[in-house]
């Protein structure tokens, strides 16, 4: 069956089995392995991507379900790190081995997006991705550090961002809406 | 090209080096007289191989080669930091890259090119500097032969050489194809730490940017052109074997290319994962479970207390006998899922995590043989509940401690007997002597209170569940033993936990210090909130020292507890990367609490009852303490920081709730019903 969405700002189809959950779409059928297998029952969030915009796990999620919507995954997230989740990561020296900090990025991003400048508790609330290597201390600090860094410049970053900004223009960049 | 007898000269530094015990294992780069390092020297083109772990391209580029895997300690910016203190090129411009399988990068202390035991540090110490010494000794003379002078003239600094005299000046890489044709020093002078620029500085990781951007490559993302996917079906039963199987409904469906039996069981073979995964649900199996289909955490359980239940030793003092048993069985735990694909030659990937299961590479064997059946690479991934399943594990061990206290309060005797399942003798059988395996006791072996008569007793007890080296290794069950039990003893004592262990280390100036500097930063014996209460344990583990206090929010009527705040000293001797240090140590404790408060294995009919994250939860964000990191600044050799902090966190926690409830936890994982 063949199923169009729009991935990463481009229109994509892919003509695969219709309960085949969007991240083995991704991972085998389109070789974009920044999004990463954990669990594959929605427990982990290493598989975290949006889909019109919001943070959902894609192990879940059968591709039936993404026909014409838009999803943006890790390697759509910015051009060369721009996303200010992803400076502040880079800043705080987040990952360790770094398996499941795509996830734990997207899960970020899909807070920031909703929660401009989010309280601790919000960051517990959003943050259900598993972490073993025990990053969690710094990405609280990168979370805090990214909400004042898209606060400085709340257009997100360079082109081929494909997400709706944060900011209040609802500036849409990268062909996304 | 470097003239034969050159060539000899570095062939026998090479066999010298390797041939020594310790220490000088700096091999030089022999052409061609290793495909392997030919192969990793390919690129970038035209980089000039200074000696087996440093390279040096025109634009200045630095290459520095990782015999180490990175799994997230970060070893890549730790070891090229000790090349780089002695190269002097300038950090902005230095690479890594992994280096392939070669003699020249066995590790000195294991004897085997290998990842684990907190050991790369501690090993790549002298060998790295020594390496990056050499290379700028090299560039130097290169430098010196170019405008004729004495290369003691001249000195190297910020990716260049200088002749202060004549203030000439030429960069790493328009000297290195020269410096690589020069011989190799015989001997370098490394730096008085006093000149270290970059050792002991907080670094930025070099790893983290294709951490953030989905670009780092695991086992997992590997692709090959044709490459097939699989999932292996494995029997639930440890020991167990197919007896038979119809793969007739497998087949059918969709993308599924075959099925095939392995040692390891039935591999399903699509061409894609998911499809793999349909195909392994459609299989019919009848199971050969064998000898331990009857098994169960009850039957270990009463196996390992019978053999601590042997008559104490004689102490005339008072006793104080406890049973204590560790956490049955807790996984190892890799995250990312290895693959091999057919052609077995090198595939290099980024990172991987490991926290113990690495130490076996059982799922290598899935992919081979695979591929072999399908003539054509083929990616096996485990998945959760294979892992979950199929892991080697954390041995269960118990114990039984009992002590003689004085009429002052101060031991006088300890005794420990020890009942653990053998990780060695699921790797290393030969080195258990006289049926010790060391990973068993280490951690109550060497305790440190100076106690006069103490006497450690162990039986290596047998069980048929595979094991393995899980973070911190034995360390991880008997620090909780040791030191769950201290605490008992100063309480038995009416002393101050804290104080009762200061002066048990009078003696011991390192634990001390760790000690002290946890206690001193946590506050130790300052009024706490309501509800809030401080434990505090200590473990040198792996050479490194560490001191925790955890302050835990204890509220029994509703069973509740949080881990609020670990306060931790470490000693890991001098420290290399305080940032990387400081990284560990958070996740260590993390890791730590994890296995003590949350996720237990059990068996029933000879089989993990635990599949998911679900049933086998773990420490998440909301749970996460805040970790506070505190570093001695010694000037000892440095020692390793993968492991160390993972054994204090469980007993300062256990302590802790001793401080809130008066109830001791002598089983782990932790229970409500043991606290409340």
């Amino acid at each position: 069956m063949v199923i169009r969405f729009t991935l990463n700002g481009k229109s994509q189809s892919v003509d695969v089995n219709p309960s085949m959950p969007l991240l083995w779409v991704l991972r085998d059928t389109l070789n974009m392995t920044g999004t990463k297998f954990g669990c594959g029952m929605a427990l982990c969030g290493c598989c975290t991507v949006h889909i019109n915009g919001e943070a959902m796990r894609s192990c879940v999620m059968p591709i039936s379900a993404v026909g014409g919507k838009k999803v943006t995954t890790i390697e759509g997230l910015s051009a060369d790190h721009g996303h200010p989740v992803q400076q502040a990561w880079i800043e705080m020296d987040v990952p360790q081995c770094g398996y499941c900090q795509s996830g734990q990025i997207m899960s970020a991003a899909g807070l920031l997006a909703k929660e401009p400048n989010p309280t601790d508790d919000d960051i517990d609330d959003a943050m259900q991705n598993i972490c073993r290597c025990g990053t969690y201390q710094n990405i609280r600090k990168a979370i805090h550090r990214a909400a004042e860094l898209q606060a400085a410049a709340p257009a997100p970053g360079a082109g081929g961002n494909t997400e709706a900004s944060p900011s209040a223009s609802g500036t849409v960049t990268g062909g996304a809406e | 090209m470097s003239s034969s007898t050159t060539q000899v000269d570095r062939r026998v530094f090479l066999k010298t080096g390797l041939a020594g015990a310790t220490g000088l294992v700096l091999g030089f780069y022999l052409p061609g007289a290793s495909t392997a390092l030919a192969d990793a020297t390919a690129a970038p083109a035209a980089a000039a191989v200074l000696n087996a772990w440093v390279r040096v391209a025109p634009d200045d580029i630095v290459t520095i080669i990782i015999s180490k895997s990175e799994m997230g300690q970060g070893v890549m910016t730790s070891l090229s930091m000790l090349a780089v203190e002695e190269l002097e090129c300038d950090w902005k411009n230095v690479r890594t890259e992994f280096a392939p399988a070669d003699k020249v990068y066995i590790d000195p202390v294991f004897g085997m090119q290998g990842t684990g035991g907190s050991q790369s540090i501690h090993s790549g110490w002298e060998p790295m500097r020594r390496a990056g010494a050499t290379a700028r000794e090299m560039l130097i003379a290169a430098a010196a032969q170019k405008w004729g002078v004495a290369a003691s003239e001249c000195h190297a600094e910020n990716g260049a050489v200088l002749h202060a005299a004549t203030n000439r000046r030429a960069t790493f890489g328009s000297l290195a194809e020269a410096a690589s044709k020069l011989p190799v020093p015989a001997d370098v002078k490394l730096k008085d730490p006093s000149q270290f620029r970059l050792i002991g500085k907080p670094t930025q990781r070099l790893d983290t940017p294709i951490k953030v951007n989905g670009r780092a490559g695991f086992g997992i993302d590997v692709r090959r052109p044709g490459m097939l996917h699989a999932v292996v079906l494995r029997c639930p039963v440890f020991g167990g074997k197919v007896a038979s199987f119809d793969a007739t409904k497998a087949k059918a469906v969709p993308g599924v290319k075959d099925v095939v039996q392995i040692s390891s069981g039935i591999a399903v073979v699509a061409d894609n994962t998911w499809n793999a995964m349909q195909g392994r649900n459609a299989l019919a199996v009848k199971w050969d479970e064998g000898p331990n289909a009857a098994l169960s955490s009850d039957t270990i359980r009463k196996q390992f207390g019978r053999k601590v239940k042997a008559a104490d030793l004689n102490v005339n003092a008072v006793k104080a006998g406890r049973d204590y048993a560790a956490a049955t069985l807790v996984k190892a735990d890799p995250f990312a899922i290895e693959r091999m694909d057919k052609n077995q030659g090198k595939i290099i990937i980024d990172g991987n995590s490991a926290f113990g299961r690495r130490g076996v590479s059982d799922f290598v064997g899935d992919a081979v043989e695979t591929s072999k059946a399908m003539k054509a690479p083929v990616q096996v991934t485990w998945s959760r509940e294979d892992d979950m399943q199929h892991d080697y594990y954390r041995p269960t061990s118990y114990i039984h401690l009992s002590a003689g206290l004085g009429a002052d309060g101060w031991p006088v005797a300890f005794t420990a007997r020890i009942a653990c399942d053998s990780v060695m003798s699921w790797f290393f059988p030969g080195t258990i002597t006289n049926g010790l395996d060391t990973s068993s006791t280490e951690g109550v072996s060497d305790i440190a209170y100076d106690i006069p008569n103490i006497l450690v007793d162990y039986q290596l007890v047998k069980s048929p569940i595979p094991l393995g080296f899980w973070r911190s290794v034995g360390a991880s069950q008997n620090g909780f033993f040791s030191e769950s039990f201290i605490d008992e003893l100063a309480a038995a004592a009416k002393k101050d936990p804290y104080e009762f262990r200061r002066h048990l280390l009078a003696k011991s100036p390192r634990h001390l210090a760790v000690l002290n500097l946890a206690a001193e930063k946590a506050g130790w014996g300052n009024p706490l909130p309501k509800g809030v209460y401080r434990g505090i344990a200590m473990l040198r583990s792996f050479s490194t020292y560490v001191a925790e206090v955890a302050e835990v929010a204890v509220d029994s009527s509703k069973g509740r507890l949080k881990v609020q705040r670990v306060v931790c000293a470490v000693d890991c001797g001098r420290p290399v990367n305080p940032a990387v240090i400081e990284q560990q140590v958070m996740g260590a404790v993390i890791y730590g609490l994890t296995a003590g408060l949350k996720s237990e294995i059990t068996i029933d009919k000879g089989r993990v009852v635990q599949t998911n994250f679900d049933d086998n939860p773990v420490v998440r964000m909301n749970e996460a303490p805040v970790v506070e990191v505190h570093i001695i600044q010694s000037t000892e050799g440095p020692t390793g920081m993968g492991e160390p902090a993972v054994p204090p966190v469980t007993p300062a926690v256990c302590n802790a709730i001793f401080a809130a409830t008066g109830k001791r936890i002598r089983r782990l994982p932790v229970r409500t019903q043991d606290w409340t």
